[in-house]
């Protein structure tokens, strides 16, 4: 699965220039709000035409301005969950789900009703009409409309923006089984990074209408060239780990490349891989080994590439094992410790420090 | 149950309805038409189709009557036309009454779709759209289930207008009993005539009955898809 996207678009106070590429696995638009993320995910639904534009899907060509081809949005076969979730009001949640299924090629082949009821946990609802749902069901029926209709790609606009954090963590587990479960390639719109974190597996950067750089997740994320597009405070690289004990005093054991790490009690399987995010912020580096302190995670790192800010802050990325960190500290204590590329720490980390949001579920 | 009207009184009765009933059939599908045109597309001349579509409204009555007697009339081009190719003739007939009365009623039934029109969300069709659904699905299966309020709304107000339809009415085509005289048609004659004042106030009380049973009716369908629906929002 490949699509390919290069959009071209100028009107009063706004311009688009995007060009990438998304294959298997979530591929994220990040970029603050006014950014042109929801244009060109319009654009590819064929919901929005640029003045200039080139969408391939495969080996289909959905749209060229050079060719004048254009594929109208009702031939993409392309699931697309809204902001707002846009379910008919005047439909039954099971017709609502069902809505694409009935117009859905005989040859396309995906799961049932009843499967994507249950994966969603919306079985309950079936009898009922979009307004007595709660937002939280709303956006899981409309995941499950969208993807009944058989779609060759899911296109998700900001799914979870307009709802609590309560409600957004209720269906993030979701989105990581929709992601590992079914080989259907996510486009997937967002500004938050903590989404973007737990659920990407490509991200493309953009900013003020244009793409600024895309690549794996982690390589973005630990990126220190990018913690301005991130957002300081928000910036904080993936480490991928494995759990391996859960103890009784509350806290889960996993092995990662550079070693084990204690995080909070996760609810989750002994050998199931996590992807944690660890906040730039929250990082120590230490010359010398600490001894008696009260963190429990002392990783060995290697600075692989230094960031000087234009305030206080000066942002290090450190690789430990075969993970890349990224750690904040301030120009003063980069210039105490001598912190330059290839030197060695050790890089300290709270436990306590690790939100049960910062813990994704990968397999 | 119908001897308590002469039958004179009943034949306008039966050929108001009639005229009525053949008026709304008519005009709806154009309605619909001209008021999702009106509501959803940006085109060239849309300002003048709309002050066309309101004209009946501001224009006196006769001058409409007349100008259908001038187009329509059978020597009017398109009612030579009409005559010669199908053989419809429209003035001094009852077929002529109902497209009067359409065309007074136009106005009213274009602007109630349009404002039910305008008040759904054009992205549930969007979404509808990129779960597979052609325009015309969308059309049929979303914008059409959500209008349906309006739509009851259009057809009585249609309805209710073709029946006091009155100067387009006798200036197109006449007042003659048992082809073109409608109830208000007969009122008038009633009137011109010493003594008429009772078969005009039969017809009247009648014409009172229509009216609030077509608004009855439409209120009882209007509150069952309200209950079948649930679409409130």
């Amino acid at each position: 699965m490949s699509l390919s996207v290069s959009l071209f678009h100028k009107a009063k106070h706004f311009k688009l220039d995007i060009e990438f590429s998304a294959s298997q696995g979530i591929t994220v638009l990040f970029g603050q709000s006014g950014t042109g993320k929801t244009t060109v995910i319009n654009s590819i639904a064929g919901l929005f035409r640029p003045q200039k534009s080139n969408i391939q899907l495969n080996e289909e060509l959905l749209q060229s301005s050079h060719s004048g081809k254009f594929i109208p949005a009702h031939k993409r076969r392309l699931g697309y969950v809204f902001q707002e979730g846009r379910l008919f009001p005047h439909l039954t949640i099971q017709q609502n789900l069902e809505y694409g299924l009935r117009i859905a090629p005989n040859n396309a082949k995906g799961p049932n009703t009843e499967e994507i009821a249950e994966l969603l946990g919306i079985k309950f609802l079936f009898k009922r009409y979009p307004r007595t749902l709660s937002g939280g069901e709303k956006q899981r029926v409309a995941i499950g409309r969208a993807l009944l209709s058989r779609p060759k790609m899911l296109l998700m606009d900001e799914p979870l923006a307009s709802l609590d954090d309560s409600r957004k963590a209720e269906i993030l587990p979701y989105l990581e089984q929709l992601r590992d479960q079914f080989a259907l390639p996510i486009l997937y719109v967002s500004h938050s990074v903590s989404e973007v974190a737990r659920l990407a597996t490509t991200i493309v950067v953009l900013e003020s209408g244009k793409t600024v750089c895309s690549g794996p997740a982690n390589m973005i994320l630990s990126n220190p060239n990018l913690v301005h597009q991130i957002g300081i405070r928000n910036a904080g690289a993936l480490i991928s780990a494995r759990v391996i004990a859960h103890h009784l005093d509350g806290v889960s054991e996993l092995e990662t490349s550079g070693g084990h790490l204690f995080i909070p009690l996760v609810n989750t399987n002994v050998g199931s891989l996590t992807r944690i995010r660890i906040l730039a912020q929250d990082i120590i580096l230490s010359r010398d080994f600490p001894l008696k302190i009260s963190a429990l995670n002392v990783l060995p790192v290697q600075v692989s590439a230094v960031r000087k800010g234009t305030g206080p802050g000066f942002f290090v990325q450190i690789k430990s094992g075969t993970d890349h960190l990224l750690a904040r500290v301030t120009q003063r204590s980069a210039r105490n410790l001598e912190i330059e590329i290839g030197k060695k720490f050790y890089a300290i980390i709270k436990t306590v420090s690790i939100a049960q949001t910062d813990i994704g579920i990968d397999q | 149950m119908i001897d308590w009207l002469e039958p004179n009184e009943w034949k306008a009765v039966a050929l108001s309805m009639k005229v009525s009933l053949w008026a709304t059939i008519i005009s709806l599908p154009f309605g619909i038409f001209v008021a999702y045109a009106l509501s959803r597309w940006e085109f060239r001349g849309k300002h003048v189709i709309n002050a066309l579509v309101h004209l009946p409204l501001i224009l006196p009555p006769v001058v409409t009557g007349y100008l259908l007697l001038l187009t329509f009339g059978r020597r009017g081009f398109v009612g030579a036309w009409l005559e010669q190719n199908l053989g419809i003739v429209l003035a001094f007939r009852w077929t002529g009454a109902a497209v009067a009365a359409a065309i007074m009623a136009f106005p009213l039934l274009v602007r109630a779709i349009r404002l039910a029109i305008d008040a759904v969300d054009p992205k549930l069709e969007e979404a509808a759209e990129t779960l597979g659904a052609s325009p015309i699905r969308v059309f049929f299966t979303i914008t059409l289930p959500l209008i349906r309020p309006g739509l009851i709304a259009g057809i009585v107000l249609t309805f209710a207008k073709a029946i006091g339809e009155f100067g387009a009415t006798i200036t197109f085509v006449s007042n003659i009993p048992g082809e073109t005289q409608t109830i208000p048609s007969a009122i008038y004659a009633f009137l011109q005539v010493p003594d008429g004042d009772i078969g005009a106030f039969r017809l009247t009380a009648l014409a009172v009955i229509i009216a609030i049973s077509a608004v009855m009716v439409s209120e009882f369908i209007a509150s069952r898809t309200q209950r079948r629906s649930h679409s409130s929002s």
